[in-house]
C-alpha cells in the first residue's frame, strides 16, 4: 500500500512498465526501475523526480491510452511529482503554497513589488524618486547598497537554507543516508546529465510535445533559460565582488563585465521561458499535470518578468524612470527568491539530486566502489 | 480521423493494404523508388501497426559485431537456425534470400529513422543476433509512419478495405468505408501486407474446434485476414499450414486482445507446468527458453480447457523477470491446488513424484545444466529441482497466439504466385500475410520483423517498378 492514490498508480505503472522494458533506451527512469522488482513510496517520488517529462514513452507505448492497460508514466509522474515537491517543502506550515501556487506566487510577487515602490515613495521625495540619477551609485541613491545587499542577501539565505531543508527531506524518503550525497564521480555525472539535459531527448530524437512528432525545442527553451538564468546570477555575484573588492559601484558601463553577462542572460531569459511557455500551451494535455499547470506558468513568467524588468532598468537607467523600474526589478527578483522553495524552481534541485542517486546506482550496478 | 486532404479519385501507381512493418517498408521503399503511394491502414490511428506495435527486435545477419550488436551472426548460422526451429519447413530460396536482404536492413532501416538499442534487460540472450529497436515497436512504427508522411505517401486510417477487384491474377481497384460511403481506389500494383486471421476466431475454430475459444489473441484484433481470404479466393496460390501459428504460452488472467508482451511468462524452466487434472505433459527443460518459449503455446492448446498451470517455489521466485500478473500464492501444495480448482491430492503426488526422481546438480539456467528428472515420463532433462521451499506459487496460462502462418505463396520479388503456378501480373505480399512461405512451423524470436522489413522492402520496389512498366 502507498501513501496516496497516485503512487499506488505509479507503482501499477512500474510493474507493467517492469514486465515490458522496452523504454529502457528512453531515459534513466527505466533504467532505475529495473534495478528493482518492488517499489517503495521513496522509490517513486525518486522515479517522479528522476523523469524529465520529455513524454517519449508516452507515444512509444503500445499501452497508453487508449488501450485498456492505460499506461501514461508522464502524466502520472508529473503528479507523483508536483505531490512530492508540497510533502518536501519546508518549514511544513508553506507546503499548502504549492496547492494553488499560481495564484500564491502571483499574490507574493504583487506584494513585493509593491512593498518596493511603496517603500521607495515613503523614503525619498518626489525629485529623487523621479529624477534623472546617472554614474557610480546611481541606483544607491533610492536605496542603499548595503541595505539591499542584506535584504536580498537574507532572502537568498533563506531561499537556500530552504531548499537544503527540501532536499534532506527527499534524501530520507528515497531512503538514503545523507554522506551518500558526497560522492564526487556521481556528483560530476549528474552536473553533466543536468548541464546537456541528457534526458530530456526521448532517448536522442528530443521530446514529444503536442502530437508524436519529436522536436528539440523544449529542451531548447529550457538551456536559454537555465543558461540565462545562470548568466544573470553570475553578473550579479561579478557586480557584488566589484562593488566590495575593487569600490566600483553600479551602474557599469555597456561594456563592463555584469552588463555584458546580465544582457546576454536576460535575452536568454526572455525568449527561453517565452518559448517554454508557448510549448507548454501547445503541449498534449494528456502528459500533463493539468490542474498544477499555474505552477509552471507562474514561474516562467517570473523568470520572464526577472529579465524584461532588468533589462528595461538598463535601457531607461538614465531616465526618469529609472527609480520606479527599480521598484519593479527589485521587487520581482525579491519575490523571485522567497518563492524558490516553494515553487517549479524546486524541479531543478531535486532532479539534480535524483540524477546524482541514479549515477551512484549505475555505478553501483556496474561494480564501482562507492 | 480520415484524412480527407487525400485525392482517392486518382489513380496510385502503388496500394498498400496494411499499416505495419512490412506494409511501411513497402510504401516508403515504392515512394523511393519514385511512385506515388497510398497506405490503407484497417485500425485507427492509435492501433496503426498491427502487430508491429508489440514487437521489440528484428534478427539479422551480420559479418561482424556493432554498436548493438556483440557478435557476427552469419547467413550460414541464422539459415541454420531458421531450418531447426522450422524443422526443415522452409522454402529454401526464399529464405536464404531473406536472410541474405537482412544484412543490408539493418542499415536501411535506420536510414527510415528507426533506431537501435542493445539488447533489453532480461533478454541478453539475443543481444548478438537480436537488434532492438529503441522504444520497441511503436517507436519504430512511428518513425517509419513520420519518414513515410515526409515522404509524400498518403496514408489513411480506419481504411478497412471491404473488397478487392481482381481480374485474372490482375489487381484492379479496392473498395473501401469511408465516412459511410463506399470508395473505389484504383492503383497500378497492389501490396498486400494486411497480416494473418490471427484475430479471426471462427476461421481459427475451423481448425481448432472449440478450443479456438480458449485462445487468446496477444495482439491487434484487426488482423482478421479479410484480405487473406480476398487473394486466396480469387485464385492466388496459399502457402503453410492452417493450425501452424506463433503461440506463446500466456497468462491466463490477460485480456482476449491486444496484451501484447507483458503477459508472457518466462518462468517455465524453473519449475513444473501442469494442466487441469495436475498431471505434468511435456519437458521443462528440454532446451534453453529463448529456443522453447515458443512452443508452449501449441503444447497448453493440446491440453484440456487449453489450460495449464506453471508451479514454483519460493527459491525462484526472482529469478525471471518479474510479471505484470503475481503469480497466486500458498503456504502448501493443497491449498495452491484448491485455488485453481485443481484436485489437491493430484497435485501433491506429481509434485511428490517429481522430486523424487530430481538428482542432484549444479543448476545454472544459462547453459544445459545437469539438474535433471531420473525415471519420469515426462523427464525435466535440465534445470530440475524439487519443489519444497514455501510458499508455493502458480500462474494460470493459455495459448496466447501471436500470428498465423496461412498466406499468399510469393516468389523472389515478393510477387504472389497464382494458384496455377504463373506469377500474379501487378500484386505483391509482404509480413504475416506471405510469412509462411518462410516459416512452414516453429519460430526463432525477431524472424517476423525480418520478414516484414526484407519483404517490404521488396514489395515495394519491385511494385513501384511494375507501376512504371
Amino acid at each position: 500500500m502507498h501513501g496516496t492514490r497516485i503512487l499506488e498508480e505509479a507503482d501499477r505503472l512500474m510493474t507493467v512498465c517492469n514486465s515490458c522494458r522496452y523504454c529502457e533506451g528512453l531515459c534513466a527512469v527505466f533504467p532505475a526501475m529495473e534495478m528493482r522488482r518492488a517499489f517503495s513510496d521513496g522509490d517513486l517520488n525518486y522515479f517522479a523526480n528522476l523523469c524529465h517529462g520529455c513524454g517519449a514513452c508516452y507515444t512509444d507505448c503500445q499501452f497508453s491510452p487508449p488501450h485498456e492497460f492505460n499506461v501514461n508514466v508522464p502524466q502520472t509522474l508529473a503528479i507523483a511529482r508536483a505531490d512530492s515537491y508540497a510533502a518536501y517543502a519546508w518549514p511544513r506550515a508553506f507546503a499548502g503554497l504549492f496547492a494553488r501556487n499560481g495564484l500564491s506566487i502571483s499574490i507574493i510577487a504583487a506584494l513585493s513589488v509593491a512593498a518596493f515602490i511603496f517603500g521607495f515613495a515613503a523614503l525619498h521625495d518626489r525629485q529623487v524618486l523621479f529624477g534623472v540619477h546617472t554614474g557610480p551609485g546611481a541606483f544607491y541613491k533610492l536605496m542603499p547598497h548595503n541595505a539591499m545587499a542584506s535584504l536580498f542577501g537574507a532572502a537568498f539565505l533563506y531561499a537556500i537554507v530552504a531548499l537544503l531543508m527540501g532536499v534532506r527531506a527527499f534524501w530520507r524518503d528515497i531512503g538514503e543516508p545523507i554522506g551518500m550525497l558526497a560522492d564526487p564521480p556521481s556528483i560530476w555525472q549528474a552536473i553533466k546529465d543536468a548541464g546537456q539535459l541528457r534526458y530530456l531527448d526521448g532517448g536522442g530524437v528530443g521530446c514529444v510535445n503536442e502530437d508524436e512528432r519529436p522536436s528539440d525545442l523544449r529542451k531548447i527553451y529550457h538551456h536559454l533559460t537555465f543558461y540565462g538564468f545562470g548568466l544573470c546570477f553570475a553578473s550579479t555575484s561579478v557586480a557584488t565582488a566589484y562593488h566590495y573588492f575593487w569600490g566600483r559601484e553600479a551602474p557599469y558601463p555597456w561594456w563592463d563585465l555584469p552588463v555584458v553577462l546580465g544582457t546576454l542572460g536576460g535575452i536568454g531569459l526572455l525568449i527561453g521561458p517565452a518559448g517554454l511557455l508557448a510549448e507548454k500551451w501547445k503541449r498534449d494535455p494528456a502528459l500533463v499535470d493539468q490542474p498544477r499547470m499555474g505552477m509552471d506558468v507562474a514561474f516562467i513568467v517570473m523568470l520572464f518578468m526577472t529579465s524584461l524588468t532588468g533589462l528595461a532598468l538598463l535601457v531607461l537607467r538614465e531616465t526618469a524612470a529609472m527609480g520606479a523600474l527599480l521598484a519593479l526589478h527589485l521587487g520581482v527578483v525579491f519575490s523571485l527568491f522567497i518563492t524558490m522553495p516553494y515553487g517549479k524552481f524546486v524541479h531543478g534541485i531535486y532532479r539534480f539530486v535524483a540524477l546524482v542517486r541514479y549515477a551512484r546506482e549505475r555505478r553501483m550496478m556496474a561494480g564501482h566502489p562507492v | 480521423m480520415a484524412d480527407l486532404s487525400v485525392d482517392l479519385s486518382r489513380k496510385f501507381d502503388v496500394l498498400v493494404i496494411g499499416g505495419g512493418n512490412a506494409a511501411l517498408c513497402a510504401a516508403i521503399s515504392a515512394r523511393r523508388a519514385g511512385a506515388s503511394v497510398l497506405v490503407l491502414e484497417g485500425a485507427p490511428k492509435f492501433y496503426r501497426g498491427g502487430n508491429t506495435r508489440h514487437t521489440r527486435n528484428m534478427r539479422c545477419a551480420h559479418d561482424a559485431a556493432t554498436d548493438i550488436l556483440t557478435g557476427p551472426y552469419t547467413e550460414q548460422e541464422f539459415w541454420e537456425d531458421l531450418q531447426r526451429v522450422t524443422d526443415g519447413e522452409t522454402d529454401e530460396e526464399l529464405a536464404r534470400h531473406m536472410i541474405a536482404e537482412s544484412k543490408d536492413i539493418l542499415g536501411w532501416i535506420v536510414e527510415q529513422g528507426v533506431r537501435w538499442q542493445p539488447s533489453l534487460g532480461g533478454t541478453l540472450s539475443l543481444g548478438r543476433t537480436n537488434s532492438f529497436f529503441l522504444g520497441g515497436g511503436r517507436a519504430m512504427l512511428n518513425a517509419l509512419y513520420l519518414t513515410a508522411e515526409k515522404l509524400g505517401v498518403d496514408i489513411l486510417y480506419d481504411a478497412e478495405v471491404l473488397g478487392l477487384d481482381i481480374d485474372n491474377g490482375m489487381f484492379l481497384s479496392a473498395t473501401l468505408k469511408q465516412n459511410g460511403a463506399d470508395v473505389t481506389v484504383r492503383a497500378a500494383t497492389l501490396v498486400a501486407a494486411a497480416g494473418g486471421f490471427e484475430a479471426n476466431i471462427e476461421w481459427l475454430k475451423q481448425y481448432w474446434g472449440d478450443a479456438a475459444d480458449n485462445f487468446l489473441i496477444r495482439g491487434t484484433p484487426y488482423n482478421r485476414g479479410s484480405i487473406l481470404k480476398m487473394l486466396l479466393d480469387r485464385g492466388v496460390q496459399d502457402v503453410g499450414d492452417p493450425t501452424q501459428c506463433h503461440a506463446v504460452a500466456i497468462d491466463a488472467r490477460a485480456p482476449k486482445f491486444d496484451g501484447g508482451i507483458i503477459t508472457r511468462h518466462d518462468s517455465v524452466v524453473f519449475g513444473i507446468v501442469v494442466n487441469k487434472h495436475a498431471a505434468r505433459f511435456y519437458d521443462e527443460g528440454e532446451d534453453i527458453w529463448p529456443k522453447r518459449y515458443a512452443i508452449w503455446g501449441r503444447l497448453v492448446a493440446a491440453q484440456p480447457d487449453q489450460i495449464a498451470y506453471i508451479m514454483f517455489d519460493a527459491s525462484v521466485r526472482n529469478s525471471f523477470m518479474p510479471t505484470l500478473f503475481p503469480p497466486i500464492e500458498a503456504p502448501t501444495i493443497a491449498e495452491l491446488a484448491g485455488k485453481f480448482e485443481l484436485d489437491p491430492a493430484a497435485l501433491e503426488k506429481t509434485v511428490a513424484e517429481f522430486n523424487a526422481a530430481v538428482r542432484p546438480g549444479t543448476f545454472d539456467h544459462t547453459i544445459l545444466d545437469d539438474c535433471r528428472t531420473e525415471g519420469l515420463t515426462p523427464p525435466k532433462t535440465h534445470w530440475a529441482r524439487k519443489i519444497e521451499t514455501p510458499p508455493y506459487y502458480a500462474y494460470p496460462v493459455r495459448p496466447g497466439i501471436t500470428f498465423t502462418y496461412l498466406g499468399t505463396r510469393v516468389n523472389r520479388q515478393a510477387r504472389m504466385l497464382m494458384k496455377d503456378g504463373r506469377p500474379a501480373a501487378n500484386m505483391f505480399a509482404a509480413g504475416e500475410i506471405m510469412a509462411g512461405n518462410v516459416l512452414g512451423k516453429g519460430y526463432a524470436a525477431g524472424i517476423g520483423m525480418t520478414i516484414g522489413s526484407v519483404f517490404g522492402r521488396i514489395a515495394g520496389r519491385e511494385a513501384a517498378q511494375n507501376a512504371r512498366n
